[in-house]
């Protein structure tokens, strides 16, 4: 079976200095039910030794799904800068 | 006249520039942009912003290639389509009187002869086949498609007619004066237009910002994901028994999505199969025991059915985008002063439970639009009053007929029978009647009968039906 990460490599990325994903610590720390690791399709979301929520944004397919399934508005979520990101190539 | 000479210059030299040297990256568009005005510190200002060069802001785009107008389609991808992800599939028979030139040679993947739904069970499955000629006689009726090649070259097609659309352009914001909507700002620059339509899908940022939308609930959203799967052509149409060129389209319910609201599907390209699976986001939230998303997939590859169609196959491509569930529920405002808002960015989209819809509507309510604002030029009135006949031309387009008339399938979608029990009950009698082993076989009639009584004689599924009628 092919990993996630494999899958994703099959993928062009053209990645950012800079994340646009930003999560916000205070909401992340005492949340229980970590929906962003559930629904994320790209398995980016997982939790540091500290146990703090954190997020590898260079694999984003840009789907936002992890704004919508975090009911408590930690994710502030912005299409990646002018030519970054994703670039499908079928679509 | 500093309007009329950008228009004129841009005009002039936008073939050269935009054909040759933005797609190659050797020239910015600001870099076009400034050549065309010599300067200036001003805001530049153009008829038309698209913001979004997919679907619904390329057809708006060729509405309005003809119009004399300038119009600038802004894509933040690399080229159109390199940001745009669907199932999928493309009905053309409702869009034939809204683009009728664009439909001849389209760069689209195979028209679908043969529909296929298939219930899942945990361990067996059962399947449903349409083949009709009617789907086999030209013009057909359905396509399946790519994105990433299909809106490049609806993009180009408007680059040809004239039409300006710049790669690599974010907008990051409105510009305002008071209420009424005067251009937007992509990083340090500020272009301004009579009239802003976004398009740009189903986040809509601009919507947002203008104050349109309302904010996201995740019970009003389902996430897709799929794998594309290169394939010789030869053997898609072998195992799925399809003439040459001809496609098939099949969707999968039950237990891959375990009870959450969602389903697979499966679509042949030329070279290729697209197979994902879809799921709501308020129901992945309510999942237990949890479930990480992207496993599904992986399980449902794993799938007998499902392997035996994909062997000798490689994997290219994954990718996932949202679907708007909340149909007319949803609808954001679709217009205010200088403002427009098409496709998915105006909650353009609907689950039918046997076929998922949106593209068509981007590329007429694009058209709408388009038609909108050409009224509004020949008034120079872009007040929502004057735009307001957008909102009336989509009412009375088939796409708010159609989202009127599924307004309830979201309801009824609520259901987890529909996604486990009824797919698997359905499986299991099949199998019962076609098992046989050293026990005598108890009548057909009698074991069809038990199966029935035990699963669906009961109040339950009663109130399931009284539901289902509403669909």
């Amino acid at each position: 079976m092919m990993k996630i990460t494999e899958k994703l490599a099959l993928d062009a990325f053209k990645n950012d200095k800079e994340t646009h994903i930003q999560l916000d610590e205070k909401i992340c720390y005492p949340c229980k039910e970590r929906f962003c690791i559930y629904a994320c399709p790209a398995n980016l979301y997982s939790l540091n030794e500290k146990g703090e929520m954190v997020v590898e944004y260079a694999g984003c397919l840009e789907c936002g799904t992890c704004m919508i399934a975090c009911v408590y508005g930690s994710v502030k979520w912005k299409y990646p800068r002018s030519g970054f990101g994703v670039q499908y190539r079928c679509g | 006249m500093r309007g009329q000479s950008v228009l004129v210059m841009l005009n002039s030299i936008q073939h050269l520039i935009q054909r040759v040297h933005l797609k190659e990256g050797r020239i910015s568009w600001k870099d076009a942009m400034r050549h065309a005005l010599c300067s200036g510190d001003a805001m530049d200002k153009v008829d038309v912003i698209i913001v979004g060069g997919g679907l619904a802001g390329l057809a708006c785009a060729y509405e309005l290639a003809d119009s004399g107008m300038m119009v600038l389609v802004l894509e933040r991808g690399d080229f159109s389509g390199s940001k745009n992800v669907t199932g999928g599939r493309i009905y053309l028979n409702p869009l034939r009187n809204y683009l009728p030139d664009v439909w001849k040679e389209v760069p689209l993947e195979r028209h679908v002869t043969k529909e296929i739904i298939t219930l899942m069970g945990e361990s067996n499955s059962t399947t449903l086949e349409l083949y009709s000629d009617r789907f086999s006689r030209e013009p057909y009726p359905s396509y399946t498609i790519l994105r990433a090649k299909f809106d490049r070259w609806f993009a180009d097609l408007i680059s040809e007619k004239g039409g300006f659309v710049v790669p690599q352009k974010n907008a990051d914001d409105l510009i305002k004066e008071g209420e009424k909507i005067v251009g937007i700002r992509a990083g340090d620059e500020e272009i301004g237009a009579d009239c802003v339509v976004a398009a740009d899908g189903i986040l809509s940022f601009m919507a947002e910002k203008a104050g349109l939308r309302k904010p996201f609930q995740p019970q009003h959203f389902a996430l897709g994901f799929k794998e594309v799967v290169e394939l010789d052509p030869r053997a898609i149409e072998d195992r799925f028994r399809l003439g040459e060129g001809e496609g098939a389209a099949q969707l999968f319910v039950g237990s891959l999505t375990k009870g959450m609201m969602g389903g697979g599907f499966l679509y042949t390209n030329r070279e290729s199969l697209s197979l994902g699976i879809v799921v709501g986001i308020h129901s992945l939230n309510r999942k237990e025991p949890r479930e990480e998303i992207y496993r599904l997939l992986d399980e449902f590859k794993a799938r007998s059915e499902i392997k035996n169609l994909l062997k000798g196959g490689n994997t290219i491509e994954y990718s996932a985008h949202l679907i708007t569930e909340g149909g007319i529920h949803i609808k954001p405002r679709v217009y205010t002063d200088g403002m427009l808002v098409v496709g998915d960015a105006a909650g353009l989209g609907l689950n039918m439970l046997v076929t998922v819809r949106g593209m068509e509507y981007a590329i007429a309510s694009g058209v709408l639009a388009g038609r909108a604002i050409k009224r509004a030029k020949e008034k120079n009135d872009f007040s929502a009053s004057s735009l307001a006949y957008y909102e009336k031309l989509l009412n009375e387009s088939f796409i708010m007929k159609e989202m009127s008339t599924f307004q309830n399938t979201l309801t009824v979608l609520e259901n987890e029978r529909l996604f486990s029990k009824y797919p698997q009950v359905i499986c299991d009698l099949f199998e019962k009647v076609m098992w046989v082993d050293e026990h005598s076989k108890e009548s057909l009639y009698k074991t069809v009968y038990q199966g029935l009584k035990e699963n669906f004689l009961n109040l339950q599924t009663f109130k399931d039906w009284l539901e289902f009628r509403k669909l």
